[in-house]
């Protein structure tokens, strides 16, 4: 597994830690949703980061309660076709505010990145090595966009209306 | 008609680019057909049984001429010379190579076309009323809407994996043309008792295996809310649509399921947190995209000019053509002209490289550069003034696109079927071919009326055989090809799914089964002006059933 | 669940491996030398479930060339012709039933002389 984070190949700082084992002292570490919902009180003050994996079919609603304690939250594409996980991205940037790292994981590949980003994830567990070589230019494949999304990137109608609209463009054609 | 600016065409060309690069890594071993096959779907690149197939997007079913004659090109230096006009007013070019597609995608990207999202699991063509912004019932153009949310959905990023397809339509008329009930939504302006125009949102049609007509979640959307409304049903349906079962995966099931009015509580519990945020509609944006609509500077004319109804008597053929294909415009001294592609012996909606270029001639000359694509597989010129149909007729004819069969028997709406699709069990286009032989008798088929024909050559029902008048459903009997039959099916505004008349037959039995049929009608019909349609919603199947399986 | 690659193949009587040429989408057939032919005359025929296995595992390998291999049905003629098995497999091989469009005259719809001078 490549992490891509920030463009870059980076070390994965965060443990997996299975359900049943115990939670390893001053580590980040990454929890399923299952754990981290009944022991979220303990967890959120164990002084190191904490993460949580939260599968694709769950409302991320659920963690609203301590976003500001999380510092990573995974997503999950179990196939790439499976696109609950953008919905969940987009409502944890856009509605609840969440601004620790959101990674995509699972069946990621490059031709998924550009919408990854705008719907919010900025890491990346990459199947394909040569897909991480890539991220950089692949997830920048399109300069326009159409709609609003967690990026921030303003779309094609408002830059219109910024450069002044069709309006004005019939005017000086 | 839409004018692309810079972002517009960036984008396509951007995506040109993408694919080119998709096609190589395909092609050197870096991408299997697996991980490869969901991105060219995702640029409407199929593979049927003979060759890779091309759908090209034709947004709500307008073209100028410059297009067309781009489509005619691609047609002849990428395809064997001809293309088919679809169901969902989208073209198909059956014989391409994977090599050549991204040559042929930039040819097209050079006119503002595209294949993006004609297939895959997001939202594919927003179709529309082909009489769009010619029609005189219609309450504004509903194609300005149409482009409005064809921006917003194209390129998704959260709604690019759906769990299945998503098909929308718009419309702005009583009289629905656009068949709005037989998609997964459908927005439909209207005039509300407050003299405010807005949208009836109606959502889960569609046909296939278990077919449905729409319901309506919301009667009256103010046009400020169109967009977040749309992302509001996007996003319940991406978060609850089935992913278990591809036959189970439309949207149509999980209204269903979940019932229209819980369906349409989760989308309003949505919508609400999101309406007044950075998708609420203003007046600006709207009329950015407004100002981007060419329309023609219509000349002053009257209507029923003198040359025309002189014409008119001088010419039965013409007069008849006149009748039969020319409806009114809302605009005084033009009309909307409907080009058959429906020929004697034809393919329901094929059009060759050379009929392209003329029509695209013609449209320049009598219809402001403008051409239409209808569902039912047909073309149209939305503005051409009267005093010039007799001259365009002649011009039509000559290319073999003025057979006087709009809306009669011989009007057949009909899938590719197993000729070309690897999905179809059976064929549905020597079926259509056969009846038109059949009832190559204009007297006759005029004296039938109104009477559609859909084929479909498998249960994925492209050709919309549930809501044909006579929908033939082809099936696999032993290796054998069989037929189901259905009457009374509607595709319009009284949108009605038909019944199934009894075992189905073998192919070579189907076009004397529709001779058993219309013949049935005859003796039915309580006037010669009673519709086939409203003859088999008086009498019922019964007696069509009767006729047609007495001797079988 | 099996994969397809796993699933017993039952066969009923000869059959070939077909797929599409990745490159331009042409009909192909498995030969017996492991490569791909546009003649089914040339396509290794099988007649027992082993061997038909063997060669859609083989065609699914080779993903570079070749696009969703599968099991088609051959009629083998008294004069060791090969014949497609069925009419998908016939028109898969010969093409469309039909004439494309632009084999088909432009005629027009009215007769010349009934044309009146208008």
């Amino acid at each position: 597994m490549r992490l891509v984070k920030d463009g870059q190949l980076v070390e994965d700082r965060y443990v997996r830690v299975l359900d049943d084992a115990p939670v390893p002292e001053g580590v980040p570490v990454i929890v399923t949703g299952q754990r981290f919902i009944s022991d979220a009180a303990e967890l959120v003050v164990r002084g190191a980061p904490v993460g949580v994996l939260w599968p694709n079919d769950r409302r991320v609603a659920e963690l609203e309660p301590w976003l500001k304690d999380l510092s990573l939250i995974g997503l999950v594409f179990p196939k790439f076709r499976d696109g609950r996980a953008y919905s969940q991205a987009r409502l944890l940037r856009e509605r609840y505010g969440y601004r620790g790292e959101l990674r995509a994981t699972g069946d990621v590949l490059r031709d998924q990145f550009q919408f990854l980003v705008r719907a919010g994830f900025d890491s990346f567990e990459v199947k394909k090595a040569a897909d991480a070589q890539v991220f950089a230019k692949a997830a920048a494949r399109f300069s326009v966009v159409y709609q609003p999304g967690a990026d921030g990137r303003v779309p094609a109608l408002r830059r219109r209306l910024q450069s002044g609209g069709a309006i004005k463009a019939r005017e000086t054609a | 008609m839409y004018v692309y600016d810079d972002f517009d065409r960036t984008l396509v060309a951007e995506r040109v680019a993408e694919f080119r690069d998709q096609v190589a890594r395909r092609l050197s071993g870096e991408l299997t057909e697996d991980e490869f096959k969901p991105l060219r779907l995702m640029n409407g690149v199929y593979l049927q049984l003979h060759a890779y197939m091309l759908r090209t997007a034709i947004p709500y079913g307008t073209l100028s001429s410059t297009q067309m004659r781009m489509l005619a090109h691609v047609a002849r230096r990428f395809d064997r010379g001809y293309g088919h006009f679809t169901t969902r007013q989208n073209i198909q070019y059956h014989w391409i190579k994977l090599e050549e597609l991204p040559d042929a995608m930039a040819a097209l990207a050079s006119v503002g076309m595209h294949g993006m999202q004609t297939s895959g699991n997001c939202v594919r063509n927003l179709t529309t009323d082909q009489w769009a912004g010619a029609a005189p019932d219609e309450i504004e153009d509903p194609r300005i809407w149409a482009e409005l949310v064809r921006q917003h959905v194209t390129l998704h990023p959260e709604f690019s994996f759906l769990p299945r397809k998503f098909k929308i339509a718009v419309g702005a008329s009583t009289n629905d043309r656009a068949a709005l009930r037989i998609h997964d939504m459908a927005l439909r302006l209207h005039r509300n008792g407050a003299g405010e125009t807005g949208f009836e949102v109606m959502v889960g049609g569609g046909l296939g295996r278990t077919p449905f007509l729409a319901k309506t979640i919301k009667p009256f959307l103010h046009k400020r809310d169109v967009l977040s409304y749309v992302e509001a049903v996007l996003r319940t349906y991406n978060e609850f649509g089935r992913r278990d079962n591809i036959y189970k995966a439309r949207i149509k099931i999980l209204v269903h399921e979940l019932g229209a009015e819980a369906f349409a509580k989760e989308v309003d519990a949505e919508w609400q947190a999101i309406k007044d945020g950075p998708l609420a509609l203003d007046p600006a944006g709207f009329a950015e995209i407004a100002a981007r609509f060419h329309y023609p500077s219509y000349v002053q004319l009257d209507d029923h000019p003198p040359e025309l109804a002189a014409a008119r008597r001088a010419d039965p053929g013409f007069d008849a053509w006149v009748n039969n294909a020319v409806a009114k415009h809302k605009v005084p001294g033009y009309a909307i002209v409907t080009l058959s592609l429906k020929p004697e012996g034809g393919t329901p909606g094929d059009l060759t490289a050379e009929q392209m270029d003329a029509v695209a001639d013609l449209a320049e000359r009598y219809s402001f550069d403008e051409i239409r694509v209808g569902h039912e597989q047909n073309l149209a010129l939305p503005h051409v003034a009267q005093r010039d149909l007799p001259a365009l007729w002649r011009a039509l004819d000559a290319i073999g696109v003025a057979t006087p069969n709009l809306d009669l028997i011989s009007d057949i709406i009909a899938c590719p079927g197993l000729d070309y699709c690897s999905l179809a069990n059976a064929r549905s286009i020597p079926i259509a071919q056969e009846i038109t032989r059949r009832f190559r008798n204009t007297e006759l088929a005029r004296d039938l009326g109104r009477l559609h024909i859909n084929i479909s050559g498998c249960i994925n029902a492209c050709g919309h055989h549930h809501v044909g008048h006579i929908g033939i459903l082809g099936v696999e009997k032993n290796g054998e090809e069989f037929y189901q039959i259905t009457l009374g099916g509607k595709a319009d505004e009284n949108a009605t799914l038909g019944t199934l008349i009894g075992p189905a037959v073998p192919y070579a039995q189907v076009a004397d089964v529709v001779e058993d049929i219309a013949a049935a009608y005859i003796e039915l019909r309580q006037r010669p002006d009673e519709l086939f349609i409203d003859t088999v919603r008086r009498t019922g199947v019964e007696p069509f059933r009767e006729r047609v399986y007495a001797a079988r | 669940m099996t994969s397809p690659l796993e699933q017993k193949i039952k066969i009923t009587g000869p059959v070939v491996v077909t797929a599409n040429r990745v490159g331009d989408g042409a009909v192909i057939y498995r030969s017996a030398e492991g490569g791909w032919t546009t003649a089914l005359a040339a396509a290794a025929v099988a007649t027992q479930a082993a061997v038909a296995q063997e060669l859609v595992k083989a065609a699914t390998a080779d993903d570079l060339r070749a696009v969703g291999p599968y099991v088609a049905p051959v009629k083998l003629t008294s004069g060791g012709e090969v014949l497609p098995g069925n009419l998908r497999e016939r028109i898969r091989l010969r093409g469309p039933t039909i004439d494309l469009p632009t084999a088909i005259t432009l005629v027009s719809v009215v007769p010349q002389k009934d044309h009146a001078q208008i």
